[in-house]
């Protein structure tokens, strides 16, 4: 061992001095307006504390990586201890730099014993029972978890409000899922047709006094309409030059949408749109003339919470059939042929299965799900502007489905509570949240690519599973 | 025609800062088919240090413009180019050989967390930068308009037709750039025949960043004000000339960047500016549907 250690110094040196090299003049020299121009303010003792911990971050990497397992343990022990002691470092941030790092390090050095152990608990027989009877459950377990929330002691204003977030980002998951997932399109303009049903919806009821449920269903289809007339062009081309072009498209709705000032109000968005109504009623406290209020009609004291659970029922409800709708279709010929096409385009096409059609489809019923998802946002926000729909928000979605494991449904639950829920506790980090998202996405990238749930299960196997088939 | 005249100009000197940026996408997809999302970040971070490059030569009394913009272009280039090398060497090279769509996830992170990076670093506010170089001359006058020629306008041209002219020599003579053209016919047969293949791809992302911290450096010269998230729309409309000049095409890169800023520049002197970007998007659509291969890029044959 003693012979890999100069090796190991040199590597963390390197890295070390292509850390310095990167932060030198971005972190190094802060520009600083003030006021007739700009001027530095020197952060390079900032710099240099960092540089140093990412020496001995990478050494503490390499001695994991070549069996010192123990020594890196105690390395990121000592880190973690100097970023959690109360000695003077020269800002807050690098006291969480230091300690992360250390936390990263412990987790690389026991990571191999964690993973021996897992995979070793799982071949033994109630290890395999456990996890069969998980996979099973574990989606229904989740269900009945949301079904029951809003009567449990901690439904309160906010965390009905952030349930209600995430259930809009589990449905806007699952109508990419079927985009990406199933059928293999990588689209980065989704939001679009997200802001095509919240638009719909935000223009009918404000301006020809149309209702919630009336508009849904025009709205999804709406954005269907919208994904046939985008996609019809564009879907031959090729993996990644579709993922351009929906950006592009993305970015052409988004600035229509900011720059049509008569149809959409610009920058100024739509304002006091209407709420969904129970059979009628509406949601307030006193009700608008002709209508009724929830309360009145029910006999129940008014709270303003009975709106945010009513809200939850109905993503709730709508992220379901999502759901139901993307697990029929794949027994249908049409998901099947989605997921052959996602495997191998050339073979489809032998195969008779027209690639452009096929596609259309997904791409079509993924934009449906987004337009039901948009015409419930603008109820639920009761505004819209065009800054609600910027390119970050489609590529949240699409990391929520890859971090899932593409194709998977539950992953994509767990993604999007794992992506939206935890940020949004975490409010205060600020911009960190987003440098942490970034780095999270190329991380999952390098580390597990399949996602969280890598599991892709077929659809429909040749040979059942375990008959040694060709697989 | 005074008008028009003057409308050229400012689109020639734009599309010079295109074409310099659409340079690093369009070899990265040659070499190894993949759609850099961060190199618009790396663009911005060039325009970053050059800001600061241009104010630490304000500080240490360099007085003379040509050596302050020589000195900042070479600081420029050379620390972008590290960016650009490890871009390359966390983000996407450990998934080479990974599923298809994996690179292109990797890079729209890297493009975030480099944007909330620079965000973080140097506050979201816009920077000016001052004017390093400045007057010109009239060019000529027509129906009382004057057409004028700014010195920069010449130098933003002129540094760019250099770089290219000494980028065509790189790629065409040294061997560098025949491993290059190696690697991106065959990867591997390139590798069995002793090209190394890691070097050769990093190696590729560092020459298109150093040449994008070049249209960093002239984009704040140009406009005299930089913020974190100048990337995002540069890098789109950079591909897109990548896109529409033929991708893995050098020339077709600068041809590329030359119309679409034509595009975008005439969209907004005659009908209107608000629509410019929406122009140069449907012409990235339009060029994607009926010339996937672009003007000047060669036909694509799938190989099963």
């Amino acid at each position: 061992m003693g012979s890999r250690l100069p090796s190991m110094l040199k590597d963390a040196g390197l890295t070390a001095f292509v850390a310095a090299a990167l932060g030198i003049f971005i972190v190094g020299f802060r520009t600083v307006d003030i006021g007739r121009g700009l001027t530095f303010d020197y952060q390079i003792v900032d710099l240099a504390v960092a540089v140093v911990t990412i020496f001995f971050g990478r050494f503490g990497l390499s001695l994991a990586a070549n069996g010192l397992r123990w020594p890196a343990i105690v390395l990121g022990v000592v880190m973690i201890a100097i970023g959690v002691s109360p000695m003077q470092l020269p800002s807050g941030f690098l006291h969480w730099f230091v300690a992360l790092g250390g936390v990263l390090l412990v987790i690389r050095a026991i990571w191999p014993w964690a993973n021996d152990a897992m995979a070793a608990a799982a071949r033994t027989p109630t290890g395999r029972t456990i996890d069969r009877v998980a996979s099973k459950w574990f989606g229904w377990a989740l269900l009945v978890a949301a079904v029951l929330m809003p009567f449990t002691p901690m439904a309160d204003q906010k965390t009905m409000d952030l349930g209600v977030l995430i259930l809009t980002y589990v449905m806007l998951g699952w109508g990419l899922n079927i985009v990406v997932g199933l059928a293999g399109l990588l689209d980065l303009g989704y939001v679009a047709f997200y802001a095509v049903g919240a638009y719909a919806y935000a223009l009918l009821s404000t301006q020809h006094g149309m209702g919630f449920w009336v508009v849904l269903p025009l709205a999804g289809m709406m954005a269907a309409l919208f994904g046939l007339v985008l996609g019809f062009p564009v879907l031959r081309l090729r993996g990644d030059y579709l993922a351009i072009v929906t950006l592009g498209f993305g970015e052409i709705i988004r600035l229509v949408l900011l720059n049509w000032v008569d149809l959409t109000n610009g920058p100024a968005g739509i304002g006091s749109i209407p709420g969904p109504t129970l059979f009628g009623a509406v949601f307030a406290e006193t009700a608008p003339a002709g209508k009724q209020t929830v309360a009145e009609m029910l006999g129940i004291p008014f709270n303003g919470i009975h709106r945010l659970i009513f809200l939850y029922y109905i993503i709730l409800v709508l992220a379901l059939i999502t759901n139901l709708f993307t697990q029929r279709m794949r027994r249908l010929p049409v998901g099947r042929a989605w997921e052959a096409l996602r495997e191998d385009e050339t073979a489809c096409r032998a195969l008779g299965i027209n690639p452009t059609n096929t596609k259309l489809t997904a791409f079509a019923i993924g934009a449906m799900f987004a337009g039901f998802a948009g015409s419930f946002f603008a109820a639920k926000q009761r505004f819209i502007s065009p800054e609600s729909f910027v390119f970050i928000e489609s590529a949240i979605i699409l990391a929520i489905v890859v971090l899932g494991g593409m194709g998977s449904q539950v992953g994509v639950v767990l993604a999007a509570v794992l992506l939206i829920g935890l940020p949004e506790w975490f409010r205060d980090l600020g911009n960190y949240r987003m440098l942490a998202f970034g780095l999270a996405m190329v991380l999952i990238m390098v580390f597990r690519p399949r996602g969280l749930v890598a599991h892709r299960e077929p659809s429909i196997r040749l040979h059942p599973a375990g008959s040694g088939g060709g697989g | 025609m005074a008008y028009f005249t003057q409308q050229l100009i400012m689109a020639v000197t734009l599309g010079a800062i295109y074409g310099l940026i659409a340079i690093g996408y369009t070899m990265v997809y040659g070499i190894i088919g993949m759609i850099n999302f961060a190199h618009g970040e790396v663009f911005m971070i060039g325009a970053f240090i050059s800001l600061i490059g241009f104010m630490i030569c304000a500080l240490l009394g360099i007085g003379s413009a040509p050596l302050a913009i020589v000195l900042v272009l070479l600081l420029a280039m050379a620390f972008s180019a590290v960016y650009g090398w490890a871009i390359e060497r966390t983000a996407y090279r450990p998934l080479r050989g990974s599923f298809r769509l994996a690179p292109l996830i990797s890079a729209i992170g890297m493009s975030f967390a480099l944007q909330n990076y620079v965000q973080l670093a140097q506050g979201a506010r816009p920077k000016p930068g001052g004017q390093i170089v400045s007057g010109g001359f009239t060019l000529f006058s027509s129906d009382g308009f004057d057409v004028r020629v700014t010195w920069l306008q010449i130098i933003i041209v002129l540094v760019t037709i250099v770089l290219m002219a000494g980028f065509t020599w790189l790629i065409a003579r040294t061997s560098l750039g025949r491993q290059q053209r190696a690697c991106e016919q065959d990867m591997k047969m390139a590798a069995l025949l002793g090209v190394n293949v890691d070097r050769t791809i990093s190696l590729t992302f560092v020459l298109g960043a150093a040449l994008a911290a070049v249209a960093g450096m002239l984009f704040l010269m140009y406009y005299g004000v930089v913020d974190f998230f100048i990337g995002f729309h540069a890098g789109i409309k950079a591909f897109t000339a990548a896109v529409l000049g033929g991708i893995g095409s050098l020339p077709g890169a600068m041809l590329g960047g030359l119309l679409i800023a034509l595009i975008e520049v005439f969209w907004a002197g005659y009908f209107s500016s608000e629509y410019k970007d929406v122009a140069a998007f449907a012409i990235l659509v339009l060029v994607l549907i009926f010339r996937p291969t672009g003007l000047l890029g060669k036909p694509e044959i799938e190989k099963v």
